[in-house]
């Protein structure tokens, strides 16, 4: 069993090493920081930009793979570099995480937990009104993009906030600057921004989730051991949460780990349009600003993320599943 | 001694039946396809799209190109059916063309996506050792790397009219899930007995894996292939949407999307026209899924 594991964990790490030097060397041959310098005016002298790009090895006339193994040898250490502005991206970037794990960890928790909700009540009250709507509804949520949705509570919330002349919902940033005023204010104005993009960041989850959800319910409804504890006198509702439920949450935990990437990707552009300064908001000013060291270092941040989702679905599987914990 | 007999009433059915005609299995698919309401409704609009975004540029007086000086953000109008842009561009004339691009770009990338899940599963699944462990690293990569960053940092390589390598750059990022399970249905299928039997009469591995695997798990990749439609086309329309997809001056409906929302609480025809088409054709497309998956495994209802 350990040997398992070292041999997955290990496994993990080559995989991250690997994915982050192919997107530290895809990055840096297909970004051009140079041109960041030739659109100044006036232009500064080649020397001043050459010995500015080599002092934060962004030069594009270094070969590549010198490049490479310089930057290499600092992430070793535990340093991905500066930005093109000159800052530590580590420093950045762990001021950014901070809000992007706020939004994601509220949208996950609220997507999932409605979504499997939504999901089992739909499949209990199989073909009723319930049902019928729930699925028309994840059926359109479905066919919309993140960017399209986020826009759509964007225009929906501006139309609501003129047609009750005061400002509801918020659209733009996660506080506002400036505010004054006790705790409880503070954390009305922060809930007051969160709301949407929490929306939209949750609602594809939940379409998707309460699919999925109804689907494995309606398998285990009809089972044998859950007609036994109706049997044995447990009530309805005890039978389906205690027995049918947690049976059912399996399979929806494994799935767990396939929709993280999407929700990362989701959460970037949530993060974009509704002007929140976190990760994602980053890696799309990145690319446009040619900031190679950036770009290498969120895509470590993903990998790892991705797979620190796959290592808690097995863990949450195992909590669930007693057959696991034991075999 | 009943075995010779059931031999017989076998034999004597078969005679029986030779004169009708037995409904081919693509009959039959069509006709639960058609014969569920998903189906038809998802077919109909679909077809309703396709018509509208390759016939409709025919009958509009205005091509993508076009700009009417003489009317900036205009409502729509006899002139304008769906209304003018900031530049004086002819909103139906550029959602249309959007619309195409989509439309190709989805198709094209669905195709080549389910093709490399096809083949990598298969490969993986039916020699197995060095073989699958070396292909399923490659699939494990492959999901590990952020696809939406690699994407965007080659958008560079995409303007000029180099959007066929946008799209096979698309289908590389959407392989990896249905190769795995292609990958597990292969390894249960190699150790059934025409597979077994065509190895022993010496068919080489490949000519098995293209002959007798792949059709075997036609179901499975032809409903895969309709949802790869909508996520390859969801994709390209976010990548369009920051600037990362089709490069102007072509658009595409994520162009025309993020033109639109800053507009659109002033003019909603710039914003609501595309976005509706957009939501309407990934729509379409996963109700033919949905439908298909039924039709091609009546037992799926259920199960999944």
């Amino acid at each position: 069993m350990a040997g398992f594991l070292a041999r997955r964990l290990l496994n993990y790490v080559a995989l991250i090493v690997v994915a982050t030097s192919l997107a530290y060397m895809l990055a840096a041959s297909a970004l051009n920081p140079r041109s960041n310098y030739e659109q100044r005016t006036p232009p500064p002298p080649p020397a001043v930009v050459d010995a500015r790009l080599d002092e934060l090895n962004l030069n594009d006339e270094t070969p590549l793979f010198q490049r490479y193994l310089r930057w290499s040898w600092g992430v070793l250490r535990g340093d991905f570099g500066r930005t093109v502005a000159g800052d530590e991206v580590n420093a950045d970037l762990a001021r950014r995480a901070g809000v992007s794990l706020r939004l994601i960890l509220v949208g996950l928790f609220v997507g999932s937990i409605a979504g499997v909700l939504v999901g089992a009540l739909a499949a209990v009250w199989q073909y009723g009104v319930f049902d019928r709507l729930t699925t028309g509804a994840s059926f359109i949520v479905l066919a919309v993009p993140t960017v399209v949705l986020a826009n759509i509570l964007i225009i929906g919330a501006v139309w609501f906030n003129d047609l009750v002349g005061a400002q509801i919902f918020l659209v733009s940033g996660e506080t506002t600057p400036g505010l004054e005023g006790g705790l409880p204010a503070q954390l009305f104005d922060r809930l007051r921004h969160l709301v949407l993009p929490t929306l939209s960041l949750s609602l594809g989850l939940i379409a998707v989730y309460s699919r999925y959800q109804r689907n494995l319910m309606l398998d285990v409804l009809g089972a044998d051991f859950v007609r036994t504890a109706r049997a044995k006198g447990l009530r309805r509702r005890t039978a389906l949460t205690r027995h049918a439920l947690r049976t059912a949450l399996i399979p929806a935990a494994t799935y767990f780990a396939f929709t993280f990437g999407a929700l990362l990707t989701g959460t970037t552009f949530t993060e974009k349009i509704f002007g929140w300064h976190g990760l994602g908001e980053r890696l799309i000013d990145s690319i446009f600003t040619n900031d190679v060291n950036t770009v290498a270092a969120i895509s470590c941040l993903a990998a790892f993320a991705v797979l620190l989702a796959a290592l808690a679905s097995d863990l949450m599987q195992a909590v669930l599943d007693p057959r696991v914990r034991m075999g | 001694m009943t075995l010779p007999e059931e031999q017989l009433t076998e034999q004597r059915s078969a005679v029986a039946e030779a004169g009708v005609r037995v409904p081919s299995r693509g009959r039959v698919v069509a006709g639960r396809f058609f014969g569920s309401g998903w189906g038809r409704a998802g077919f109909a609009l679909l077809a309703a799209v396709f018509l509208l975004a390759f016939a409709g540029p025919l009958v509009s007086p205005w091509s993508y190109t076009d700009k009417d000086f003489t009317a900036f953000m205009a409502p729509p109008s006899a002139a304008h059916w769906f209304g003018t842009l900031q530049t004086g561009a002819d909103v139906f004339a550029v959602t249309m063309r959007g619309m195409q691009k989509s439309l190709v770009v989805g198709l094209l990338a669905a195709l080549v996506s389910t093709a490399l899940a096809a083949v990598i599963g298969a490969f993986a699944g039916y020699f197995l050792g060095w073989t699958d462990r070396m292909l399923t690293w490659v699939t494990d990569l492959l999901l590990v790397l952020p696809a939406f960053l690699i994407l965007a940092v080659m958008s560079p390589m995409f303007a000029g009219g180099q959007w066929p390598l946008f799209v096979f750059m698309l289908a590389l990022f959407l392989w990896m899930v249905t190769s795995k399970v292609v990958r597990g249905m292969t390894v249960s299928l190699k150790e059934r007995e025409f597979i077994l039997a065509a190895r022993f009469m010496g068919v080489s591995p490949t000519r098995i894996i293209f002959r007798h695997v792949i059709p075997n798990l036609s179901s499975l990749l032809v409903v895969d292939a309709t949802l790869n439609v909508s996520a390859a086309i969801l994709t390209e329309t976010s990548l369009s949407y920051f600037g990362f997809g089709i490069q102007p001056p072509d658009v595409s409906l994520g162009t025309l999307i993020a033109d639109g929302a800053k507009t659109a609480s002033y003019a909603p025809w710039t914003f609501w026209f595309a976005a509706g088409l957009l939501i309407v054709t990934v729509l379409a497309v996963n109700m033919i899924g949905d439908a298909l998956r039924d039709a091609l495994d009546p037992g799926s209802r259920r199960s999944r």
